[in-house]
């Protein structure tokens, strides 16, 4: 069973359609990549799954049950966690702070248990393998552009989250950065969660991406398993909504505007 | 994988000692632009050996408590304006606000005949309800907290005007614990035991701290630096109450021997006070959702933070404080005056949280700030009125503490500067 799914999707704002008729899955333990080009429709997918547009038809399932996601809480509720590309962080709180934002742990007199949380931080960062970040006491501003993506990653992880959505996360960073968040995106899904990789950098999904989905002018134009295409094919189905025998009948494609 | 290596941040080397570790990380954290009190803490020791230098009797047990009951309605206000600046949000009202708070209850106490203690807590009250409108306002209506408090600045500064009338001032009565607030003095042996609750308290929660972040398996601050601070406070707490145990009363005869020694009681309250805000904003939720919010107000609402209602809030605190403040000040004077809390009133609290190392772009501050803060500024004020002579004394002291105020907040935007570098 896939762990999110989406039937028949549609979204409009106004006259303008944003997404027509869109399934979409990602299943546990796989980097599935949404790929397209500017205006496909990535962002409003990503926004109707978390919950901060409402979809107008077709359905969202988890765990193959619908499910109605009126505003961003239902998403949390669900686990369903987007990392946002402007990095959901406060740069004056430290990295303990920020992790557990609006979910503090309580100790006795109504005190923050800055010991237990402090413990819980290190320990999701060293689960995850992350050595970059020295003080789990350091000030966020005080982070790199890797460090802080890395942060804002270890929080999904330590909230247990279902589905992590990483909109464009290394779009920001240099070379050896990418690296390190790469990694980090394949550990996340190998400890079974289902990560859907918003990206337009082609190397990075090629390289990391165990299913591939590319919108095309609001449309999915095919989803399919990495190992089954190449570069080559991808960039044609972002490109021009086909390539061979895979993506949306040629007629069909004119006409969906975004 | 070479370039991830040499990126990465320099360990944690565990070969020196606890001590050093954190002597290191203290270091990094001041070039890290992360000053804490060390500027405003520095800047009081020079200018209070400049005023003692140059001018004789500035230390003197006399002074001292006048500048301590002079500094404490700026730094009460200051308290409270530390909440509000930690949103990034500027309460000009702050200064009306405590007059108009005073004025009423003045008027009560006065001209209705309220006992004392009722008539402070109607002045207290409205004070916490023009915060939560002035909140309201901000959160739900969206106008700028600006604007909002430069109307309620002027337009209190009328109310206190219109409530106090035309003869100027309301005097209040001598002998009720409003005007001992500033006026009358803790016995000198309740004065050590305080001292000693709060040197001791205070060492007790530092140990209590380290002791739970050992047994956690957590870095903690060494002993010698906790030992350190420790000493520190009781050395200040003790000169302090010393000093003020000294008689300053000259006048003593046979007929007239009332004695004027021990620390004024608004100390008590002004310790209270700090004790009680600094628990909530470095300890709490509350206090932490503060912090966020003036960080980054996008991710406390993902992060589930009622931003609205964490703006109320720390309106609803200033309001409250400056009302306190506004009382604190009644009892100085012995009066409200038609114009309280008027003037330079809020802007020198403003400027003693500013001072204190408070940013004015929300997020970074501390309740220390505005005690170090106002210190600075009421030393400032103290010492200029000594130095300076004649008829343009306080033409210099408002050049001076004008010129504190700007150092202060350049270096607050070069620090800022530093840091997102």
């Amino acid at each position: 069973m896939k762990t999110l799914e989406l039937k028949g999707v549609g979204k409009s704002f106004g006259p303008v359609v944003a997404l027509r008729s869109v399934d979409f899955s990602a299943a546990a333990g796989d980097v599935t990549a949404l790929v397209g080009d500017n205006g496909a429709g990535k962002s409003t997918m990503v926004k109707c799954i978390g919950g901060i547009y409402r979809i107008d038809e077709g359905e969202i399932l988890l765990d193959g049950t619908a499910q109605h996601l009126h505003e961003p809480r239902d998403a949390a509720h669900l686990g369903i966690e987007i990392v946002h590309q402007d990095l959901a962080l406060c740069d004056n709180l430290d990295v303990v702070g920020n992790m557990f934002l609006g979910r503090e742990k309580i100790g006795r007199f109504h005190t923050l248990d800055e010991n237990e949380m402090e413990q819980l931080a290190g320990q999701t960062l060293a689960s995850l393998s992350v050595r970059t970040v020295r003080s789990v006491r350091q000030k966020v501003a005080s982070l790199s552009g890797g460090q802080r993506q890395t942060v804002a990653i270890a929080k999904s992880v330590l909230w247990s989250s279902k589905i992590v959505i990483l909109d464009e996360p290394t779009a920001a960073l240099g070379v050896a950065q990418t690296e390190q968040v790469l990694d980090l995106v394949r550990r996340l899904a190998d400890r079974g969660v289902a990560v859907v990789l918003v990206s337009h950098n082609m190397n990075d999904v090629m390289k990391v991406a165990d299913s591939i989905a590319v919108l095309f002018l609001g449309r999915m134009a095919a989803q399919v398993r990495r190992s089954e295409v190449n570069q080559t094919q991808v960039v044609e189905l972002i490109t021009s909504g086909r390539s061979g025998d895979l993506g949306l009948p040629g007629a069909e494609t004119i006409g969906a505007s975004t | 994988m070479n370039a991830v290596v040499a990126e990465k941040a320099p360990q944690h080397q565990r070969s020196g000692s606890a001590l050093s570790a954190y002597i290191r990380d203290y270091l990094a954290r001041l070039r890290g632009g992360e000053l804490g009190s060390a500027p405003a803490l520095v800047g009081l020791i020079v200018i209070t050996a400049f005023f003692a230098i140059v001018h004789q009797g500035f230390l003197s047990a006399y002074n001292l408590e006048a500048l301590v009951i002079q500094a404490a309605p700026i730094i009460v206000m200051a308290m409270g304006l530390v909440f509000v600046l930690l949103l990034g949000e500027i309460d000009l009202s702050a200064g009306t606000t405590g007059g108009l708070c005073s004025a009423i209850m003045a008027v009560l106490l006065i001209r209705h005949g309220w006992w004392w203690w009722l008539a402070i807590l109607a002045g207290l009250a409205v004070g916490l309800i023009i915060g939560f409108s002035m909140g309201w306002l901000r959160a739900y209506a969206g106008i700028p907290s600006f604007v909002i408090t430069l109307a309620t600045f002027l337009a209190f500064q009328g109310v206190t005007l219109i409530l106090v009338g035309g003869q100027g001032s309301i005097i209040l009565p001598a002998g009720t614990p409003l005007i001992g607030l500033e006026n009358s003095f803790v016995p000198l042996w309740l004065g050590w035991v305080l001292l000693g609750v709060f040197v001791v308290g205070y060492a007790a929660l530092k140990l209590l701290d380290a002791r739970g972040r050992r047994s956690a398996g957590l870095p903690a601050t060494p002993v010698a630096v906790i030992v350190a601070k420790v000493v520190g406070v009781a050395v200040v707490g003790i000169a302090f109450t010393y000093e003020m145990g000294i008689n300053r009363n000259l006048i003593t005869n046979a007929f007239f021997s009332n004695k004027a020694e021990g620390e004024p009681w608004v100390v008590v309250l002004l310790a209270l006070l700090f004790v009680v805000w600094h628990f909530i904003l470095s300890r709490t939720r509350y206090g932490r959702h503060v912090y966020a919010v003036g960080g980054n107000e996008e991710a406390s609402r993902r992060g589930g933070v009622a931003v609205s209602r964490i703006r109320i809030s720390v309106f609803v605190i200033c309001s409250g404080t400056a009302a306190v403040s506004g009382l604190v000040a009644a009892s100085l004077l012995q009066s409200v005056q038609s114009n309280a809390g008027a003037g330079n009133t809020l802007l020198l609290a403003v400027g003693a949280a500013v001072i204190g190392g408070t940013s004015l772009f929300g997020g970074r501050g501390r309740m220390i700030d505005a005690v170090l803060g106002g210190l600075v500024v009421a030393v400032i004020i103290n010492g200029m009125s000594d130095l300076i002579q004649g008829a343009n004394s306080s033409g210099y002291e408002w050049v001076v503490t004008g010129g504190v105020l700007l150092l202060a907040a350049g270096f607050d935007a070069v620090v800022r500067r530093g840091r997102t570098a």
